[in-house]
């Protein structure tokens, strides 16, 4: 559900309609699942066999041979805490920030301006325009622009909120920033497509009955947001945890702001040590499995897609 | 309503805050700069009518739509498979396909990039062109489903009856009823699907061994500063996806309006 907004409205599922030929099915399904069993589920057992791995007796760099070394994970544990709290603390406070500048914006498109569907419609496709200019030049761009002697830097100094000898670049909230920057289109869409079916006569039905304002937006609004707060943060959160384009030195980041992703793709592509770039992989992944499957438990499967 | 004005203000400000860094790509595409394109040096559009002054840009550019219209057309074809069967069938284990569906696009890519590349390792199977399509298809794959299968909720059995009573076979069904009205649907999951291999940076870093593709070149670029031929080819790639989009939008809206005129 989350991005309908690409496609047309839903309308009522017809189903059922045809129940004769399981064959039917099963050409339809088979190919495009067979192709997900290949080249998705194989590649995390993958990961799960090589992050057991341990070192070639050979001593060669980049060589491993099949084992069942527990002690990688403790070892990445160990090595990289810093990176992990810090990817899931990063990844928390964008993911807010995101969801309260989404917010107001996407229930002004979905609800406020729903009498008139051509702003509406080009409201959506500015939301969603980011995605058709590169990611990593939008982020350069920001770079450039948040960079020191920028004339906005400079007048941030000038007034007085950076200190003369502040940077932005490079600091954990140049990351944050960037990260929410990029993730804003994820949330606003699903919210957008919540809000967008919301029966406004609600919002009266609460005031008549003599609800105050906050307390119309806490009993009704909200409550019926919920699918699309949800999607939009599990869309917004776990990308982020796993981004390190913005954290990287060449982007928003330095040294300093390293994540999850940065280290696995040091490790990874590197310093050729496959076993703990996979078990930090592995590590990642499991959290983000916990978060989809309090999802599911909670809305179910039929909303996922 | 106390002040209706207020949300308008700010979402336009939202709006614009969106635009800033797409107005300023498109901005230094003109900037007479030589090598690293990081300060405006003064306007020229030199850039814009040779734009494969750089070579390796314009290779990049090249592998990428390669890899974009092969893995795009591969994943479309698979993916409405999948939206269509999902949809007009009953069958049991649907939760567990929605889920096998779901999960692909809830991975973190960085652990898609280096699943795939430990896989393609251990295969002894080595990196380029065929293993960075192989990981665009599958990423690509769940957001098509997506985009195909709200098509095909919209879509009224009725007319297909009609067919059927009209004695056409269930091909003559498929083909003259059924696809014609899912067609703006799988356009939009293929312009998706473009879309998303086309900007794919994390997977494709991961798998691609020597193949350089855009968003690949333009990381490796980033430490020395990004040429402004990138930013042509950025700024008319996204003129070009928004004059698609504007155009199926208001085609669609055109085509609602006659529609609820019949109706």
């Amino acid at each position: 559900m989350a991005f309908a907004a690409f496609g047309s409205a839903p309308a009522n599922a017809n189903t059922g309609q045809n129940l004769r030929s399981g064959k039917i099915v099963l050409a339809l399904l088979l190919p495009g699942l067979l192709y997900l069993a290949i080249f998705f589920m194989t590649p995390l057992v993958s990961l799960v066999i090589t992050s057991l791995e341990s070192p070639d007796p050979s001593g060669m760099i980049g060589s491993y041979q099949y084992g069942f070394e527990i002690q990688n994970y403790i070892g990445v544990l160990t090595d990289y805490m810093p990176q992990i709290l810090r990817s899931f603390l990063y990844a928390i406070v964008a993911t807010l920030l995101a969801l309260l500048i989404s917010y107001p914006l996407a229930y002004f498109i979905g609800v406020k301006i729903r009498r008139y569907p051509m702003i509406q419609r080009l409201a959506v496709t500015l939301v969603i325009a980011p995605f058709f200019i590169s990611f990593l030049l939008r982020t350069i761009a920001w770079k450039q622009l948040l960079a020191d002697g920028t004339p906005l830097m400079q007048w941030l100094h000038d007034i007085g909120l950076l200190a003369p000898s502040q940077y932005f670049i490079g600091t954990p909230a140049a990351v944050i920033f960037g990260l929410t920057y990029n993730f804003i289109p994820f949330m606003t869409l699903p919210l957008y497509t919540t809000l967008e079916r919301f029966d406004v006569r609600l919002l009266e039905a609460g005031s008549d009955l003599y609800a105050s304002p906050s307390k119309v937006f806490r009993k009704i609004t909200l409550p019926i947001s919920m699918p699309g707060i949800i999607s939009g943060t599990l869309l917004t959160f776990i990308p982020i945890a796993g981004d390190y384009v913005n954290a990287s030195r060449d982007f928003l980041g330095s040294s300093k702001t390293s994540m999850i992703g940065n280290m696995v793709e040091a490790d990874f592509l590197q310093n050729l040590r496959y076993p703990a770039a996979s078990a930090l992989s592995v590590l990642l992944m499991a959290v983000i499995l916990v978060l989809v499957t309090f999802y599911v438990k909670k809305s179910g499967t039929e909303d996922l897609l | 309503m106390k002040k209706p004005w207020g949300l308008a203000v700010y979402s336009g400000l939202a709006l614009v805050f969106l635009m800033i860094p797409i107005v300023y790509t498109i901005i230094f595409s003109f900037n007479d700069s030589i090598r690293s394109n990081t300060v405006w040096e003064g306007f020229t559009v030199r850039h814009w009518t040779n734009a494969c002054a750089r070579a390796d840009v314009c290779e990049a550019l090249g592998n990428s739509i390669f890899i974009g219209v092969v893995s795009t057309l591969v994943a479309t074809i698979l993916g409405s498979a999948i939206a269509i069967g999902l949809v007009r069938y009953r069958f049991r284990a649907r939760a567990a396909i929605n889920l096998a569906l779901f999960l692909p696009m809830a991975t973190p890519e960085v652990v898609l990039g280096a699943g795939l590349a430990a896989f393609f390792f251990n295969l002894g199977f080595p990196s380029g062109m065929l293993t960075t399509i192989l990981a665009h298809v599958m990423f690509c794959l769940s957001f098509v489903v997506v985009t195909v299968k709200a098509r095909v909720q919209t879509l009224d059995p009725a007319l297909e009856e009609a067919g059927r009573d009209l004695y056409a076979n269930p091909n003559q069904v498929f083909w003259k009823i059924t696809f014609p009205l899912l067609l703006p649907g799988i356009i939009s999951a293929a312009l998706l699907s473009f879309a998303l291999s086309f900007d794919d940076f994390i997977i494709t870093y991961f798998n691609s061994g020597s193949v350089s593709t855009f968003p690949k070149m333009i990381y490796v670029a980033a430490s020395r500063g990004v040429p402004a031929e990138a930013n042509v080819i950025a700024s008319s790639v996204f003129l070009f996806a928004i004059m698609i989009v504007l155009v199926v939008q208001i085609t669609g809206s055109i085509r609602r309006k006659r529609l609820s005129k019949m109706a």
